[in-house]
This record gives structure tokens, sequence and C-alpha cells, in this order.
């Protein structure tokens, strides 16, 4: 294996940064450094180490270290490996569709719906289909909130109803109209195989299907939703990691105000 | 004298409040069963399989009661009317309504007495086969010599019975206990069974008595060539709790998901309808030696970790009252618990290390189930992996038993195979570098830990008085567990419900309570 735990290797890369061939950082500009770490269904010996080895090649990575290996089981192996990914990216050329907002605190948004919606605007959120995780749809509706951002039920000039986990479309729909919902909000939290496009794909194909789409403003989020798959899937928006009931209740009340002012 | 210096007689009146509501709730319980029950009470008589259209026995049996609007009486006493009257067993019978060859409306009604004797035979052949699978278990034990470490408790979730003995096997290899089959999602509403070995589900596996039988045998195999005994876990909870404890008797689970509330509380299951089920279920898993843990963790991941610890507590008194009263001695009670505080809350892992340690005092026999932070991972695996050793500290500072291992990729996905073995790698490093910390530490006299303490046994008194006087079924109505409300006739499951009738019996609730030798070796 090359390299030692002092790295004396001198590359002959450029290290002005250049957004238009963006690289890794490990400490040095462009030096293209990456980690990663994946099981192989082989025993642990030399030859299985090649083959991870190979593998990182193929990835696109210039002289991967293999630092680690560890036997999983007889025939399962875990590797740990650096290198220098030989890749880059045009910064300048990257578009990205996100909710752009100045985001609203609670009484700048209850004063907002008083004066341009006149009325308690109705929130109705579940974590739908199989899911059973609430952390997400608690996050955001409960009076508590998370990372010190309250919840939904906080804002006076909400109503909301927090349905809770495997809550089939149909039933969501359901009780949407029966509170006369204005904003659905869904939540996918923990996946597998994919199933949550499937589900948030389904639950517009549900509306659409009973002319309801455009009945309600609908939203979706969790750490693996973003708001370009949001609007491919058909939803209004919506959000990802790192944001919060105050985004998502800016976002709607906007959105609603426009409706109501388009109805005018 | 604990390390907490805890007021001895304010646990014992907690205690006695817990003891009441549950008493209270017996009486009730007492006088119905459930569909769910009864299938169970069939299950147990040897009826299995499915008909054509892939509806279990059991189910197609106690259709046809309630159809007949005699599940009053209870599924024992029409399959003695039956077998003494035709001469046939309990399967036949089953076969016999499903093929439209036998109505039960027809079949003369015998004195109870005589249906208690007909069925007799079945009765004790299940009995003495649950007791030789109890026997098997302890002879593995006494051949292996078990460490007295907390048993890491892993998770697997393919979805695929096969796939999952995979994954099974690897990680009792690398040094798990305890393997616990999720179960697929949405389980827990169906009101049967599924049957047969299964390759498709979401998020884990359908429980069913074949996967019971396939993975049981796997760890068997596994265990013997690790010679460490391998403990199976599967989820007794949702709508049909008694009939999955009966199947993991047959086929020697060794522990089971079994919280008399959870059911209503986080999958809406009415309430009547789980406390009955609850208690047979409770009945069946203390006859065979099954270890059942209950929910609470599941409390904090709605409610606040900090402001809501005593109503872990009072849960944890509350099931243990539940299952004293079906037979299941503090050996077998795996109260639950979780490290769910905020990273951010200001010497939040001295509150974890009092809650802990607590629970520890109060309940000393019980092997407590201890469950990892999940509503703080964030999906930095590597401040994960720290959230995790923290929680693992914990666990053996306080000698938490059943220990869930924490997964540094929580948040992101279920498992990978290098995701458990990098869990039991840092556990087994914890343990053995800290393992006696907790005998070498005192708490300070009225300092934060023993402060924390008693101000949660206080508050968990006050709530347990506050449930004794307004009833179980009123304190869910008004949301004190969890934030979460539920009408007394609202949920899933209620229509299963029937009041007994004088004929009633469960020929396996008195022969079960009695025959427990009480506790498992641990």
């Amino acid at each position: 294996m090359s390299g030692g735990l002092y790295n004396t290797h001198k590359g002959d890369f450029d290290t002005k940064k250049d957004l238009t061939k963006l690289r890794a950082y490990g400490d040095t500009m462009n030096d293209g450094k990456i980690q990663m770490s994946f099981t192989l269904p082989i025993k642990n010996d030399d030859k299985g180490m090649a083959c991870a080895t190979q593998l990182a090649k193929s990835m696109g990575l210039e002289e991967p270290n293999v630092a680690y290996r560890k036997s999983l089981d007889d025939e399962f192996t875990f590797y740990v490996v650096y290198g220098t990914c030989a890749y880059s990216v045009d910064y300048t050329k990257i578009t990205v569709a996100a909710v752009e907002q100045d985001t609203m605190s609670i009484p700048q948004t209850n004063e907002f719906i008083r004066k341009n919606i006149g009325r308690k605007v109705v929130v109705i959120g579940a974590s739908t289909g199989t899911d059973a995780h609430t952390v997400g749809i608690d996050a955001i509706m409960n009076m508590k909130g998370f990372a010190g951002h309250y919840g939904l039920e906080r804002y006076d000039m909400l109503t909301t109803y927090n349905l809770g986990s495997q809550i089939s479309n149909e039933d969501f729909i359901d009780k949407a109209l029966e509170v006369n919902a204005d904003v659905l909000l869904v939540s996918q939290t923990v996946t597998q195989k994919d199933i949550h496009i499937q589900n948030l794909t389904n639950l517009i194909e549900l509306l659409e299907a009973r002319g309801l789409r455009e009945r309600f403003i609908v939203i979706c989020g969790g750490a693996r939703i973003t708001h370009e798959l949001a609007k491919e899937l058909g939803f209004d928006a919506g959000f990802g990691a790192n944001t919060y009931a105050d985004d998502v209740a800016t976002f709607f009340v906007n959105m609603l105000a426009e409706r109501v002012k388009g109805a005018v | 004298m604990g390390k907490l210096a805890l007021d001895t007689e304010k646990i014992k009146q907690a205690r006695g409040y817990a003891g009441k509501v549950a008493a209270d709730m017996q009486q009730f319980i007492d006088l119905h069963t459930t569909v769910s029950v009864e299938r169970a009470v069939l299950r147990l008589l040897g009826v299995d399989g499915v008909n054509a259209e892939g509806v279990p026995l059991p189910n197609v049996v106690v259709d046809a009661l309630q159809n007949a609007d005699r599940l009053c009486n209870g599924a024992a006493y029409h399959v003695g009317c039956a077998v003494s009257h035709l001469n046939i067993t309990p399967q036949q019978l089953a076969e016999g309504i499903d093929d439209g060859s036998i109505d039960l409306r027809s079949l003369p009604l015998i004195d109870r007495e005589d249906a208690e004797r007909a069925i007799a035979p079945y009765v004790d052949k299940q009995i003495a086969h649950i007791k030789e699978r109890r026997a098997e278990r302890t002879a593995y034990l006494d051949s292996f010599k078990e460490s007295d470490l907390p048993y890491l408790y892993c998770i697997v979730a393919t979805g695929n019975i096969y796939e999952d003995i995979v994954q099974a096997t690897a990680a009792a290899k690398q040094g798990a206990d305890i393997i616990a089959v999720i179960r697929t999602t949405g389980q827990s509403l169906l009101d049967y069974v599924p049957f047969g070995a299964t390759t498709e589900g979401f998020g884990g596996t359908y429980a069913t008595q074949e996967n019971f039988r396939l993975m049981r045998e796997a760890l068997d195999k596994v265990g013997e060539q690790e010679h460490r005994y391998i403990r199976l876990c599967n989820y007794c909870s949702g709508l049909c709790m008694p009939e999955i404890a009966a199947m993991g008797a047959i086929e020697r689970l060794d522990v089971m998901l079994n919280d008399a509330l959870y059911g209503i509380l986080f999958r809406d299951i009415n309430m009547q309808r789980t406390m009955i089920d609850q208690y047979f279920s409770r009945v069946i898993n203390g006859f065979a030696g099954v270890i059942i843990n209950t929910g609470e963790d599941n409390y904090l991941t709605t409610a606040d970790a900090v402001s809501s610890a005593h109503t872990v507590l009072a849960s944890q008194m509350l099931n243990e009252q539940f299952a004293l009263l079906a037979g299941l001695p503090e050996e077998q009670m795996g109260l639950g618990h979780a490290f769910e505080i905020d990273p951010d809350y200001p010497d939040g892992f001295l509150y974890e290390l009092a809650q802990a340690q607590m629970a520890r005092e109060i309940f000393p026999d019980a092997p407590l189930k201890y469950m990892p932070p999940t509503k703080y991972m964030t999906g930095n695996i590597f401040k994960g992996n720290v959230q995790d050793a923290l929680f693992n500290m914990v666990t053996i500072m306080t000698h938490q038993k059943i220990h869930l291992l924490g997964m540094l990729t929580e948040a992101i996905h279920t498992p990978f195979m290098s995701d458990r073995a990098l869990a039991i790698e840092n556990a087994k490093y914890i343990y053995t570098t800290m393992r006696h910390l907790g005998d070498e530490i005192e708490f300070k006299e009225g300092g934060i830990i023993q402060k924390r303490a008693a101000e949660v046994l206080d508050k968990a008194s006050e709530l347990l008085k506050e449930i004794q006087d307004l009833g179980l079924f009123n304190t869910i109505q008004r949301g004190i567990f969890a934030d979460v409300k539920r009408p007394i006739n609202g949920g899933k499951g209620l229509d299963g419900v029937a009041v007994k009738s004088m004929t009633y019996f469960n020929p396996f609730i008195e022969r079960m309570l009695n025959a427990n030798e009480g506790g498992v070796k641990q």
C-alpha cells in the first residue's frame, strides 16, 4: 500500500480554487480526496482487497487505499477506502430547484394570515403508507417542534391535525375533506427500496382521480425529499433535511394568499 | 441501598396505585374475550393452515362462530361439542367448517364439563409440547456458559425470511445475542396471521409460524457453532397478540415485544380489544418462558424525553402489574425505556444515567430493555456513532440487560450488514473497557442525578395516583400517555370483542397460570 501516516507526495495539481472544475477537498485545494466504505460478499483475503481496490478505481478513484478491512462473516468483508477522485463538476452550470423565500417568524406568519387570508388556515399532516415513523411529521407539527423551531400547533392562526403514522392515502384524503383542510403535509421518514416514491406518487394520482388536486396545497417532507423531486412528483413543494416548521408555514401561507387574491 | 437514595416508601406507594389500576382492569378483562383470543385457543388446540382462498383456518372457525353469534361461548366449548359428537380432531372440524360439511349451528350443545373433557387430550398435548420447548431452551443455556454482560439485540429487516437468515447468522457470529425479525409494516393492523414462509415485506418480514420455525432452526445452528444460545425475538403486538404468542410458544421464541398499551396509543387499536388480548398473550408468554419487552421507549419518540420521563416509569409500573396478573415473573419482564434526550440539552447524559439507574433500582430483577437514540439521529453517521457510544456507556454502567444496538445509520436506511457489525464493535469495546465502572461509582448526595431520579419518581407516583382515580380507560382518553388521545369505542378491532357467556371457558389460562414454574434462566 502506498501512503503512510504523513503524506509527502507532491501532487502536480493546481491548488487554485476553480469553480468550473470543483473537486473534493481533503486538506489541500483540488486534492480530490474522498472516503467511502462498503461490503463485498467475499472472504477477507488479499484477493478480496484487490477487488475492493479495483472497484474503487472503476468509481473514478486514483490511488485507492484500503485503509481498513474486516470480516463480517465467512463470505462478507467490510472495506474502508480512501482515494483521489478524478472527477470534477462545474459549479457555475449547476442549478437547483429550492423553495426560495424569506422565512417568517410565528408572529409574522399569524399576522400575515390575518391580513391576507382573514381566517384560520387548516393543516393536516401524516406519515402515510407503510412508514411507521412519526418523527418527521411530529418535528413539523408538534407544539415542541424540532431543533428550536416550534411546530405548527403553536401558531394561533393555524388549525392542525396530525394523524400520525401508517395512514393510507385514501384515509388521508377523506380526513382532509372532513376537516376542510387547506394544506396537506406528508412525511416519509425511513424507506426501503424507494417505496416512498411510489407512495407519494399514489397520493397525487388519487387526488387527481377524485378531482381534488387543485383544492389543496400538497407538500411532502423527509430526509430524502428534495424540492426538485417533490415538484417532479406533482407536489407544490418538498422540504428536506435542515428545513423546519417555519419554512413550511411561510411557503404555504404565501401560496394560499396568492390563491385568495386570485379568487377575488 | 441504591446509589440514588430513592424513597422506598414512595416506590411502594406508586406500585400500589399501579396494582389497583391493573386489578380494576382485570375485572373488565375477565368478563370478555376477543376473536384473536379464540383464534389463539384454536391454534393451541392444533388448528393450522389456510383454505383455498388463503384464509387461515383459525379465522374460518372464529368467523363461523361470530356469524352464528356464538363467539361468547368461546372456541374451546364449540370444538368440544364437535369433538365429542363427531369424533373428529379440531383440525378436521376447521376443515369441515371451511368446506361446508359441518355447520356449527347444527351441532348439539353439551355441558361445559363434557366439552372440557372432550378437548382435554389436545390441551394436554400442547401444554406438554410447550414445556418441552422450554426445556430445550434450558438445556441449551445449561450447556453454554452465558456471560453476565447485556444481551446485544440486533434487528434484521430485509422482508425476505431467507435473506433475514443470512443477516441474522452473520450478526450472531459478530456477537449478537438476540435477533429480532422486524415485522413488515402494517402487519399489526391485520386481523389474521399470514401463513407459510414469506419473501416479500416492507421494512420487515411477516411474522408467520413457518418464518419463526425457519429462523429458530438457523439460530440454533449458528448458536451451536458459536457455543452461545442465540435468542429469537418477534412482535407480539397489534390485532393478533395472543395468536403470535401461541405461535412463538410453539416454535420456541425467547423474547416478544408485548406491551399492554402500545397498540392503543401507537397503532390506534381499540383499547378494550388490546387490554383483553394482552392478558392472554402474556399468560402464554409467561408459560413459555418468553421474556416480554414493553414499549415505553415509544413514548419518548413522540413526547419529550426530559419532561415526560415520569410517564415512562408510570407505564413500566403498570406493565409490571399487568404482567404479574398474567403470571409473568419479574425475570421475564423486559421493561422498556430509551436514550432519547436531545444531545443539546445541558447535562442530558446525567439525566439519562439517572433514569436508567432508577429503573434498575426499582425493578432489580427485570431484564430491562434499553433502546438507543433514534429521534436525534441526523444522518451524520460520525456523530451518530458517538451518540451510540454514550448510550452504550449508560447500559454498562447501570446494568441494563437487553441492549438494542444503536445504528450509526439510523434515520437513513434499514441497517446494512456493516452498520450492524460497527454497532456490535462499538458496544463490545465499551463493555470491555468500562465493564465495572458502574460498580466503582457512587452518585453525589443531593446532586443532579439523585435529584433528577427523585423528581421523576415523585411525578410518576402522582400520575399513577391520578390514573388510579380516573381508571385506565379514562386516562388514555385524555391523552396522558405520549400525548396521544384515544376514545374508548374508537380504533380498530372493537367488533372483535365479545362478552363471555356462562358456558365460556378458555382451557389454557388456568393450566398455564398454575403450571408456570416462574422465571427464566438469566
